[in-house]
């Protein structure tokens, strides 16, 4: 510690300034806004969602989307399951507002009824395996050790295998007849690995706070300490995985039936695979069908995307 | 802004004929944010000469690395400097262009950064990054550099300097990272080195012997320092000339015991009268929960003069101190204090016996683990309605003590006993019941809430887990906590990250007490705050104590907070424990070379402060009310726990643990 306070200073003679008083007012230590409203974190998200365009659009799309899948008819007068040969391969116009098929059908109402089939899939396998990851990730984070190093090791199998060709082999090895909900579950099995990895990621972090330790000292178990404190500060990166995972799982189904493996309902994928062989004269009817695909998957991703901004704990304020 | 009026402006030439090393005038920096511009640093003016020392105080958001920061050009890339002028060596180097400021950097400019864990890369041996520094300044290269930067460690206090430069940085301590950081920020001899909170992340004694070598060192080589400090005790030790800012602005400059002794502005008044390290006394509550410092207890007359000890120990009266057990133990002895000791007649709520935590160690293959010993064959009182703190550098173990008394951890050995039951074999209904009476406080502020929880969720929580009351009640109980904690009942409907840090923290003490327990473990509670907000949260738990009769268990790395707050200290080294007895005791009359050590390590301890005399005077006029408090008032006021009959107040004879 320097005792000598002897200055080894060139200082001129070294003058003591005060500022003004009225120049910088003291403030109450440690004031607070009392007057905003008050703001959750899901509330702040929210007021962030409605003001980025990526979400607007997005959410328009979706919606829209939704719509379709609901109500498709109203949108078409055409039966997308029958096939008039005597309009064959039309081009656009005529009644037909995107033309016709080889075999007649009117392409438009394809799309449209195709909607369904993509959606509900992928709804569903978002679904179910957000329900398997978040089960088994949270699991593992929060029990840890030898649980954990299980149900990782699990984890990492099923993560190794490629989610279509697995798709492949169960539909092969299933009899025909598939329901929508049995594609979604085949997509799902093999589908929740990065839900699992987030989930288990998140609670790790979570579970580590001073929050759930404080939790645990008012008296809280563990399990109480699961569901109220750890799962719902791990949630956030969950949901933008589920977003972006249902868009993966809209291009897996279609990818399956454009390969002959679906349950023989309308789908942009079987009928980008029905446009294939009139590609050179019409490849209209296979632009079409990937148009829809890629909107919505776009959307999804996009919808991810912008949730993904809204709940980054950087962007908020602390 | 402040350009006219500062007085300082008309001697402008004066001090560049003299030939200051740095001259700031009327610095404006604004930040471009996502909400508007704002204003971080306005209208500062300030000088640095050849081999002076000068130290920059401040709170955090003052602007006071902002302002250093801009000087080497090192603003984060939205922040710009909108008006005043920099000059270095006489040379404006406000709006020069990027190049020659570079050629400034290392070479005339040193820069020592604040957190040392972060700023050496982990990927290169320490030695090269200091080639590096020594060639990117053109002092030397290949074989010459590597020699050099052995001379530079050596220089800079590492012992073994040849094989440390070989070594990775996390092989390094946090104080030896430091000593390579600053012998980097010194590797070009720089004429003026810019030091941002060189010692914030280190433990005291580090800090001590780091900033004892960097003064040495620059005093030699008269290179002169910029300290940027949150300690104002720090920055009155290092420092010939101290600047303090507040909101942006310089509020208050000059010599340092000038300031320190005769400050003029309300806020360097306000800074000093709170920062820990030249406080010195036992706060005391008053009935209306003002605090006062212990010395007003001296006045009131009620146990004698020998209390004032607790004073500083520089005017030796330290003996006195030793003179008697019962008066060194004044402020425990306190007779409001100890109010709720009466009602049961044990005075020891919790008592730690021979606790020893063992941790395994992941050893060389994973297999074989090597047990640590974190906590070892540690015991001690913690009496009824008093403080006792236990206080140890990083890595001594205090925390883990703090767990094993919440029951967070089950000990390896040995005994936790509250009120003579050993917690380690409750269970169910008991164990709930402990949690009701036993509550933690933790560090830091910002992981203690629950973001997704509002404020009357927060507090509410332990009600509704306990089944405590219906509806109307739990929230007429928070209500009543949050006004306990001085908050506006309005901030229930508020979430956690819209709150300060401080707030924060007082949130966390209304939870604690939600459940109305008798001990409060405080770990590390106000370490993460900022000194003014230290100093609030310190007087609110010190008058929630003489309000409700609280024990507390206070964790902490400051001694300097220790002596404001506990009646008993333990001191921990490795896992042991070194020392223990009454805080005055442990402060004026240490027994184990690391406690004075320690002690001697309290930054701003040796400096001779107008502050006692400052405060006796204060306690002249106020000695009736300080008199009422400590006296028959207090029975009244606590109506939830009425002094019994029991005449014999267990605490006034309670010299030692």
């Amino acid at each position: 510690m320097r005792s000598d306070h002897s200055p080894r200073t060139l200082r001129p003679a070294d003058e003591h300034f005060v500022a003004p008083l009225d120049e910088t007012p003291l403030r109450e230590v440690d004031a607070v806004d009392t007057t905003a409203a008050p703001r959750s974190m899901w509330g702040e998200a929210a007021h962030n969602l409605i003001r980025n365009p990526v979400f607007v659009v997005s959410a328009l799309l979706i919606l829209l989307l939704l719509f379709i899948a609901a109500f498709p008819g109203l949108f078409t007068d055409f039966d997308p399951t029958k096939g008039d040969l005597g309009v064959s391969n039309q081009k656009p116009g005529d009644g037909h507002l995107l033309g016709t098929t080889v075999q007649g059908y009117d392409v438009w109402a394809r799309i449209l009824y195709g909607t369904r089939t993509s959606l509900s899939v992928g709804f569903f396998a978002m679904v179910i395996s957000t329900v398997i990851g978040v089960v088994i990730g949270a699991f593992a984070g929060y029990v840890g050790g030898w649980i954990d190093e299980v149900l990782s090791r699990v984890t990492e199998i099923f993560f190794a295998l490629p989610l279509v060709l697995g798709a492949i082999v169960a539909f092969t090895a299933l009899s025909s007849g598939v329901s929508t909900f049995t594609i979604a579950l085949i997509l799902a099995v093999f589908g929740w690995t990065n839900i699992a990895r987030i989930t288990r990621g998140a609670v790790l972090s979570v579970k580590s706070q001073d929050f759930v330790t404080a939790s645990t000292a008012l008296g809280a178990g563990k399990l109480t300490n699961l569901a109220k404190h750890v799962l719902p500060n791990a949630i956030a990166p969950v949901i933008v995985t589920a977003t972006v995972n249902l868009g993966v799982f809209i291009v897996a189904q279609a990818t399956l039936s454009y390969l002959g493996l679906g349950n023989g309902s309308i789908s942009w994928g079987s009928d980008i695979s029905d446009a294939q062989p009139a590609l050179r004269n019409n490849p209209m009817m296979l632009f079409y069908p990937s148009v829809a695909l890629a909107i919505c998957v776009l959307s999804f991703i996009m919808l991810g995307d912008a949730v993904r901004d809204a709940l980054d704990p950087k962007a908020r304020k602390r | 802004m402040s350009a006219t009026t500062a007085p300082r402006t008309g001697d402008q030439p004066a001090s560049a004929e003299a030939g200051a090393l740095l001259e700031i005038r009327d610095l404006d920096i604004t930040f471009s944010t996502g909400s508007g511009p704002v204003h971080a640093v306005r209208g500062a003016n300030l000088e640095v000469y050849p081999g002076e020392t000068v130290a920059i105080v401040g709170e955090s958001g003052s602007g006071k690395s902002t302002t250093a920061m801009s000087i080497a050009r090192l603003l984060p890339s939205n922040g710009k400097v909108t008006g005043g002028s920099i000059r270095f060596d006489g040379k404006d180097i406000t709006s020069v262009p990027l190049g020659q400021i570079r050629a400034l950097r290392g070479s005339e400019i040193g820069l020592v950064p604040q957190d040392p864990m972060s700023n050496l890369n982990p990927l290169w041996k320490v030695g090269s990054q200091i080639d590096e520094a020594l060639a990117a300044n053109g002092v030397a290269k290949g074989a010459a550099a590597t020699k050099r930067t052995v001379e530079l460690l050596e220089e800079a206090g590492l012992p073994d300097a040849e094989r440390r430069a070989g070594q990775y940085p996390h092989e390094f301590s946090g104080g030896m990272r430091q000593r390579a950081l600053i012998a980097m920020g010194l590797a070009a001899r720089p004429r003026l080195l810019i030091a941002d909170e060189p010692t914030s992340a280190l433990d005291v004694t580090v800090q001590q012997q780091i900033l004892d070598h960097l003064d040495t060192l620059t005093a030699e080589l008269g290179v002169a320092v910029l300290l940027i400090t949150h300690d104002l005790g720090l920055a009155a030790e290092r420092a010939q000339h101290l600047v303090v800012m507040y909101k942006g602005q310089i509020v208050e400059s000059g010599p340092a015991l000038q300031i320190l002794q005769d400050p003029q502005h309300p806020y360097t008044k306000r800074l000093i009268a709170a920062a820990p390290s030249l406080a010195s006394r036992r706060l005391v509550s008053t009935k209306n929960g003002e605090a006062q410092d212990a010395t007003e207890q001296a006045a009131s007359g009620a146990t004698g003069g020998s209390v004032a000890v607790s004073g500083r120990a520089t005017d030796g009266d330290a003996p006195a101190g030793g003179a008697g057990p019962a008066s060194g133990a004044g402020p425990a002895g306190d007779a409001g204090r100890g109010a709720d000791a009466q009602r049961t007649r044990e005075d020891t709520v919790i008592s730690v016996q021979n606790l020893t935590k063992v941790f395994p160690l992941r050893g060389k293959v994973p297999w074989r683990t090597t047990p640590f010993t974190a906590v070892d064959d540690v015991s001690f009182d913690l009496r009824r309605g008093t403080t006792t703190a236990i206080v140890g550098e990083s890595g001594s173990g205090k925390s883990t003590v703090a767990q094993m008394v919440l029951r967070l951890l089950e000990p390896t050995s040995g005994r936790v006993l509250f009120e003579g039951q050993d917690i380690a074999g409750m269970k169910g209904k008991e164990m709930m019941a402990l949690r009701r009476r036993v509550q933690p406080i933790f560090q830091n502020p910002y992981g203690t809430l629950d973001p997704m929880y509002s404020i009357f969720r927060t507090i509410e929580e332990p009600l509704r887990l306990h089944g405590i009351g219906d509806a109307s009640s739990r929230e007429a109980k928070v209500r009543d906590l949050l006004d306990k904690v001085a908050l506006p009942a309005s901030m229930m409907r508020r979430y956690p990250n819209e709150l300060s840090g401080g707030q924060r923290q007082r949130i966390a003490i209304a939870r604690a007490l939600a459940l109305d327990p008798e001990v409060v473990v405080c770990d590390e509670a106000v370490s993460a705050l900022d000194v003014l907000v230290q100093d609030q949260v310190l007087h609110l738990l010190n008058d929630l104590q003489s309000e409700l009769g609280l024990s507390y268990l206070f964790i902490t790395h400051d001694l300097a907070v220790v002596r404001q707050i506990a009646d008993h200290t333990v001191v921990m080294e490795k896992g042991r424990v070194v020392e223990h007895g009454s805080t005055d005791e442990v402060f004026h009359d240490p027994q184990q070379e690391y406690t004075k050590r320690l002690l001697a390590a309290i930054p701003g301890g040796s400096i001779p402060l107008a502050g006692a005399e400052t405060i006796e005077v204060d306690v002249d006029t106020d000695v009736p009310e300080a008199d009422g408090a400590r006296g028959d008032d207090r029975e009244g006021t606590d109506g939830h726990h009425p002094l019994g009959g029991d005449p014999e107040d267990p605490f006034s004879g309670a010299g030692h643990v």
